[in-house]
């Protein structure tokens, strides 16, 4: 699958969010799953059970780290505390990247533990483009940006999503984790069109790819991550390869989470879109973003 | 059993919201008074009916506030977006304290172990980037404001301080345990020792160890009579676990090879623990247990206590 400077040039595949429900079965089975992806909040603690189930899983499996409280978009600075845990658990797992969302949710210190719709506005998008950098600078590994699912668009707002997607990843000279279950809810939830974002953001800047289930309401979508992935989503994944080529995809399965196998039959079932997409001839990507010459920093 | 919350000004950090809606971000200073007010509207506590309360804190219609920041669209009004948000924000944190929490939530039942965490989370919100940290205040809370707790108070305080000891025993660090060579180089009037920073110690005048047990074994039982189609064992699911009966307790919360326990230890070890934690030295924390003790128990306790790797160098 293809490597580029923001995956740090690997060549992962079909992977799994690591979820507690399946640390007996993982440690003890030891299936087959070509990747795992961690939150990072859950192993920046200082010791016992969470790190020592890690470090096994280290010793059998890649793993990348997901992270869900940097808050790139919050005007706070970084929180020094939590970039020194970020950054032991970075040298711990090797992650050869990291992604974040693309969202706020803390400000003077207080955290709501959500992941917050942005202001799609320039400003906004300088300050986030800024901050990618200096938490790249500190932790020293490729920052994809994830975007998020979201309720509610501000007036202020003075481009679409995808523009301020855009905006914020060609500053900060980042790569994407590009969501493709939130891009549906949020579509859905804001009257878009969701080819219209695929079409709008830089697709040689997606390292990532994630799907997920999600649950309707009667007047909007919630991003549940407790059902397998639903046809539309898979629908806009294929649209995703066709346009970045096969790369690292990941479902995410939060709630109601059912067995390892099954949760791993539900993301293999990518490999339909991606021998589609072969077929098709999008699969072999050549992206001018990965070039090493361009990439000083993913040769780690 | 039905508390209304009133809303609480100045959260400690949060600074305050902006009067008015900006027309437009131009700077970091826009984006951050944006930021305070959506942070202000999500925290305030919902409703009794779990909705958005229907004024911000300057009187106006919480509406008419939520339209200035927030599009409506052909389904939902901007006040209706906003109190997804907000919804989210609350069950969100809610679960997180009711999942760590379960003796204390047996004790007070589900309606009043709701009021007492919305009321704990108005007063405190989370001021960490991990939700591990959510609860650290919560026994604090407890003996400030009895209120939520009462006939109940005192035990509440017991099982929360204890709950939180078990999430310090979880995860906290493990530090290099102190050699028996090592004690060797210090003479016993001279040695300061450290106690494990996962170590907590914890007395209580309820055996609160036996009780959190006992409910979550009770929990065990209910999720797993969910499917059976015994009815004995149904009916004893739904048996409420009963109050522990007045008993001193000492109990030293920690962690061996990754696991939990509770291990109670008698008065007079308590006290000389609580000693050494207080940066006594070694002949001190003894003195501290009593003249009563004789040393070759002294000599057990701390064999035992020397194998569960609980001491290390004092920071």
């Amino acid at each position: 699958m293809p490597a580029n400077r923001f995956n740090g040039f690997t060549d992962y595949g079909i992977g799994l969010g690591l979820r507690v429900p399946h640390y007996q079965h993982i440690l003890e089975k030891k299936p087959t799953c070509d990747w795992f992806e961690i939150i990072s909040e859950n192993f920046m603690v200082d010791g016992g059970r969470p790190l020592h189930v890690l470090d096994q899983i280290l010793e059998q499996y890649r793993v990348v780290q997901h992270g869900v409280s940097m808050y790139f978009g919050s005007a706070d600075k970084p929180d020094r505390t939590h970039l020194k845990k970020l950054k032991a658990l970075v040298k711990r797992t090797n992650t050869p990247w990291l992604s974040d969302h693309l969202c706020w949710g803390s400000v003077d210190g207080t955290y709501t533990h959500d992941l917050l719709p942005m202001p799609y506005t320039f400003s906004a998008a300088r300050r986030t483009a800024e901050k990618i950098k200096m938490v790249r600078d500190y932790l020293e590994v490729p920052i994809c940006v994830e975007n998020v699912s979201s309720y509610a668009e501000f007036h202020v707002s003075e481009m679409t999503e995808w523009e301020f997607l855009s905006e914020v990843v060609e500053r900060a000279d980042c790569g994407i984790l590009l969501d493709v279950n939130n891009i549906y809810v949020s579509a859905q939830n804001h009257s878009f069109n969701a080819d219209d974002y695929l079409n709008g953001v830089p697709l040689d800047r997606v390292a990532q790819i994630h799907v997920a289930g999600h649950t309707k309401f009667e007047k909007y979508i919630l991003d549940t991550h407790d059902h397998p992935v639903l046809d539309p989503v898979w629908k806009l994944y294929a649209h995703a390869i066709r346009g970045a080529g096969v790369t690292a995809t990941l479902l995410e399965w939060d709630d109601k989470i059912p067995s390892f196998d099954e949760v791993h039959a539900e993301a293999l079932k990518a490999n339909e879109f991606i021998a589609g997409a072969r077929a098709g001839g999008a699969a072999q990507r050549i992206n001018p973003a990965g070039s090493p010459r361009r990439a000083p920093r993913a040769s780690r | 059993m039905t508390i209304t919350l009133k809303a609480r000004r100045g959260n400690v950090g949060l600074k305050a919201p902006p009067r008015r809606a900006p027309q437009r971000l131009a700077n970091e200073a826009d984006l951050r008074a944006l930021q305070r007010w959506m942070t202000h509207a999500l925290v305030r506590p919902l409703t009794a009916d779990d909705e958005l309360q229907p004024r911000w804190h300057d009187g106006r219609p919480m509406a008419e506030v939520a339209a200035e920041y927030i599009k409506p669209n052909d389904r939902l009004t901007s006040f209706e977006r906003l109190q997804i948000y907000s919804r989210a924000y609350w069950f969100r944190l809610i679960d997180c304290v009711y999942d760590d929490s379960p003796g204390l939530r047996a004790l007070l039942g589900e309606e009043q172990f709701s009021a007492l965490v919305r009321a704990y989370l108005a007063k405190y919100p989370s001021r960490s980037f991990t939700l591990r940290n959510l609860a650290s205040r919560l026994a604090q809370f407890i003996r400030e404001e009895p209120k939520w707790t009462r006939p109940h108070t005192a035990l509440a305080h017991a099982i929360a301080r204890f709950e939180w000891a078990q999430t310090v025993a979880f995860d906290s660090e493990a530090r290099p345990v102190i050699t028996p060579s090592e004690l060797a180089k210090t003479p016993p009037t001279k040695l300061r020792l450290g106690l494990q920073p996962y170590l907590s110690l914890v007395a209580a005048e309820w055996p609160v160890d036996d009780y959190v047990l006992a409910v979550k074994k009770r929990e065990a039982l209910r999720s797993e009579a969910s499917n059976a189609i015994d009815r004995a064992r149904s009916a004893a699911s739904k048996k409420k676990v009963p109050r522990p009966r007045r008993a001193r307790t000492y109990l030293v919360v920690h962690r061996y090879n990754h696991t939990l326990y509770y291990k109670r230890v008698e008065a007079p070890a308590f006290r000389m623990l609580t000693a050494l934690t207080e940066g006594s030295t070694l002949v001190q924390a003894v003195a501290a247990a009593g003249s009563r003790v004789k040393a070759e128990q002294v000599r057990e306790w701390f064999a035992t206590w020397m194998e569960l790797g609980w001491f290390c160098r004092r920071k």
